[in-house]
């Protein structure tokens, strides 16, 4: 299959050099040689196997940005960006390494105590601790405060009880950054994060959950029976900042989202340009009819647009300057696209792209949770819509 | 908010001159323009003293020796006020360059200081009842008789048809050599005989601007009239220009959705119904979060189209998604904003109703939509 990449049609403004040139092509080599080919076995096995965590690690590809002294290579947040471009573009949806990189051990290095950075990061860099975040429970999604985990507070550390779900490397996890409640009684000044190794006492995995797509990533349900953690878990050693140690991080996560997603209608764009290309129906090239051409004119305008407004958004958080409703709008509207352009893509090439063995079948499948995960849309609506100014109550 | 590396401080200077203007001299006057379905010449005057004429023309001749941002200023202070129809950037934007980037210098001398006066007031006539979009198909014919040429046919939809006094027509030199025999002529209605105006047409919106027939029964061009003085020179003095036409119909849209979201942020924060505020309800906050993005990924795109046209580097194919992103999302937030005013939305008093039904043409016009995606089609 055609693993082009459509290219925008406006010359990017980010800032990159010849030294990200060349960690590009080696990023490239790593996710078209030794993590694509093996998705189809990942995907019957609903995992991905501890050796390519440790493989990614050892070419320096897990958390990059972390200072050198915990492991990292001191990369910037354009390498961040190559890593996620180039992973989306090979067609590989597992392992979740931006989880690990960008999610979880930002919070360890921002938050976290001396000690538990020096505990953890060199292991994750590594590949050797592979790590997870717990905030979603059966009854709190998005709702973060409706959390019902509780940590309570014993002579030497915490006693934890609880369950969380859809906990992305949740089967794989030897870290899970978990969010509980310290004091039930304070809404969100009442959420504290714990660093738990799940070979504590107490820790349970339920399923590995089956899901609509992205068959090759583990997705587990967590309980915590009684579960017994010293004082040294709790992230940064002081209760109750959880809530707004997890909002400070969502401006760069629904960057993020918004990066891979804008490389996924890249990738389905270039592959479904190919297809209408090669196939001919009623005597004539499937590209050369109007409404093929109409389409995907819609779509690669759709594509250029967010080429520019993404940019703009990277350089802006580079700066320090992405505001949460920005991010958010980012976040809705390029998942909104994207699963519009595959769609899209899918009715073009017909039947073959309801068969799995085509990639955008399953970009199609897979590709449905970036309007859920990251904060639904309806988050991002709200978020955008409590900026619109006009009186508030 | 504009961030463009091109925009300065003196823009914002000119700004405060033109909304002065716009409050002054153009809003208290809607119904009466409107009535009339046209704006009076006056106008054109007071806004060439008011130096909103032909801001981009060189001060050579006449010009206020500005940029892009002159063009985009007028036309984002008119549409504060909800004139999104008034045809200053037609006149000084569109046509003027025509004169200035192709014609011969008598031409310039002779044209450009009365335009950026309001003396002359200027249309161009391309459509035909039988070509629109395709140009090429114009029958509309000059033919050389010795002592210049003959004007011989009709044009329909041209703006400022009614209130121009000077014409850049689009006709056939040669019939037999297709985009090639078409050239651009300039015509002074004053002294034309032969020329006359058809209706104005009735409108779906942009009311306070005139739209006209136009026939030509055997006008006599004399030979200076020629754009430039080349035959044949027309299609690609046309094509040439299209990137910044588009270019300037989507700084319109763009404002457009701007003000159309403030406007409805503010009706629904003093209507009520059901006990609380339209703006507490989540539809509406959602409605108009999906506006607002929008809104704000289209001026991050317009942004950087702006730029990128200043440094010479906006092509055909990008101007052209430009064009159509940003009218179609104009179309889509004028009616979600439409829909939040309720029955006062379908009322022509309220600036929704007039926004709505003008922003239906920004599809059409400068190149329909369906042509934009041909454009882009191509390079796929």
């Amino acid at each position: 299959m055609s693993n082009a990449y459509a290219q925008p049609s406006m010359p990017s403004s980010l800032p990159y050099t010849d030294e990200h040139a060349i960690f590009r092509t080696s990023v490239r080599r790593f996710f078209e040689t030794e993590v694509a080919p093996k998705q189809p076995e990942w995907e019957e096995a609903h995992i991905t196997p501890r050796s390519i965590w440790k493989r990614a690690g050892e070419l320096g590809f897990l958390c990059p940005r972390l200072p050198e002294q915990y492991g990292g290579a001191g990369a910037d947040f354009l390498h961040t960006i190559i890593l996620a471009e180039e992973q989306v573009r090979s067609g590989a949806i597992a392992p979740m390494y931006a989880l690990q990189s960008d999610v979880v051990a930002p919070y360890l290095l921002q938050y976290g105590t001396e000690e538990q950075k020096r505990h953890y990061l060199p292991a994750m860099a590594s590949g050797d601790c592979i790590a997870s975040i717990g905030m979603t429970e059966p009854s709190a999604g998005s709702d973060l405060q409706a959390i019902r985990t509780t940590a309570k507070k014993l002579n030497d550390g915490y006693t934890i009880t609880g369950q969380k779900t859809f906990i992305s490397n949740g089967i794989n996890a030897d870290l899970v950054v978990l969010a509980c409640k310290t004091d039930t009684g304070a809404g969100a000044r009442g959420v504290s994060l714990f660093l738990v190794d799940t070979d504590t006492l107490g820790f349970s995995r339920g399923r590995n959950l089956k899901k609509l797509g992205q068959h090759a990533a583990d997705t587990a349900e967590l309980f915590f029976d009684d579960m017994h953690v010293p004082e040294t878990a709790l992230l940064g050693g002081v209760e109750g900042r959880g809530f707004p140690q997890l909002m400070d991080r969502l401006v760069e996560e629904r960057l993020m989202t918004g990066v891979m997603s804008v490389a996924m209608i890249d990738r389905a764009l270039a592959m479904t340009i190919q297809y209408v290309k090669d196939r001919k129906a009623f005597g004539q090239r499937i590209l050369d009819f109007q409404n093929t051409r109409f389409t995907l004119a819609e779509a690669k305008t759709e594509a250029t647009v967010l080429h520019v407004f993404l940019e703009r958004c990277i350089l802006d958080f580079m700066d320090g300057k992405l505001d949460p409703a920005t991010s958010a709008m980012l976040k809705y509207w390029s998942t909104e696209q994207q699963n519009a352009i595959v769609d899209d893509c899918v009715q073009l090439h017909g039947g073959y792209g309801y068969i799995l063995d085509y990639p955008i079948a399953k970009m199609w499948v897979d590709g449905r949770i970036t309007k859920i995960y990251g904060g639904a849309n309806e988050i991002m609506k709200d978020i955008i819509g409590r900026t619109l100014g006009g009186r508030a109550r | 908010m504009i961030r463009s590396r091109h925009y300065t401080p003196a823009h914002e200077d000119f700004r405060a001159t033109v909304r002065r203007f716009m409050e002054k001299e153009c809003a208290p006057h809607r119904d009466e323009w409107q009535a009339a379905g046209r704006t009076p010449s006056d106008l054109w005057r007071k806004a060439g003293e008011a130096g909103l004429l032909c801001t981009k023309t060189s001060s050579e001749y006449g010009g206020g020796g500005g940029d892009l941002f002159h063009c985009l200023i007028i036309l984002e202070e008119q549409t504060r006020i909800c004139f999104n129809e008034l045809t200053f950037y037609l006149h000084s934007d569109i046509i003027a360059p025509y004169i200035e980037l192709y014609g011969t210098e008598d031409q310039k001398r002779q044209y450009l200081p009365k335009m950026a006066t309001g003396e002359f007031v200027a249309a161009i006539a391309m459509t035909e009842p039988g070509a629109g979009s395709d140009l090429q198909a114009i029958r509309t014919t000059a033919k050389s008789d010795g002592n210049g040429y003959r004007l011989n046919g009709q044009k329909v939809f041209i703006s400022n048809g009614q209130v121009g006094n000077l014409i850049v027509v689009a006709a056939k030199t040669d019939t037999g050599a297709g985009a090639k025999g078409i050239s651009l002529f300039l015509l002074e209605t004053d002294k034309a005989e032969g020329f006359t105006r058809g209706k104005n047409l009735k409108k779906i919106g942009c009311k306070v601007q005139d739209s006209s027939e136009l026939f030509f029964d055997n006008v006599h061009l004399p030979p200076e009239s020629l754009l430039g003085g080349v035959e044949g020179q027309g299609f690609p003095m046309l094509m040439r220009r299209l990137p910044e036409e588009r270019l300037i119909m989507a700084i319109s849209a763009v404002a457009n959705m701007e003000e159309a979201v403030v406007e409805t942020v503010e009706y629904t924060g003093e209507r009520k119904a059901f006990g609380q505020r339209l703006l507490d309800f989540q539809n509406t906050r959602f409605k108009l979060a999906e506006c607002k993005t929008k809104a704000v990924i289209g001026r991050a795109f317009l942004d950087r189209c702006i730029d990128a046209f200043i440094e010479g580097e906006l092509d055909t194919t990008t101007a052209a998604m430009l064009k159509w992103w940003t009218t179609q999302r104009q179309n889509e937030v004028a009616d979600e904003c439409l829909q939040l005013h309720g029955g006062y939305g379908y009322m022509m008093e309220y600036n929704i109703a007039r926004r709505y039904a003008d922003s239906r043409l920004g599809r059409i016009a400068g190149g329909t939509d369906e042509i934009m995606k041909d454009i882009i089609g191509r390079t796929l």
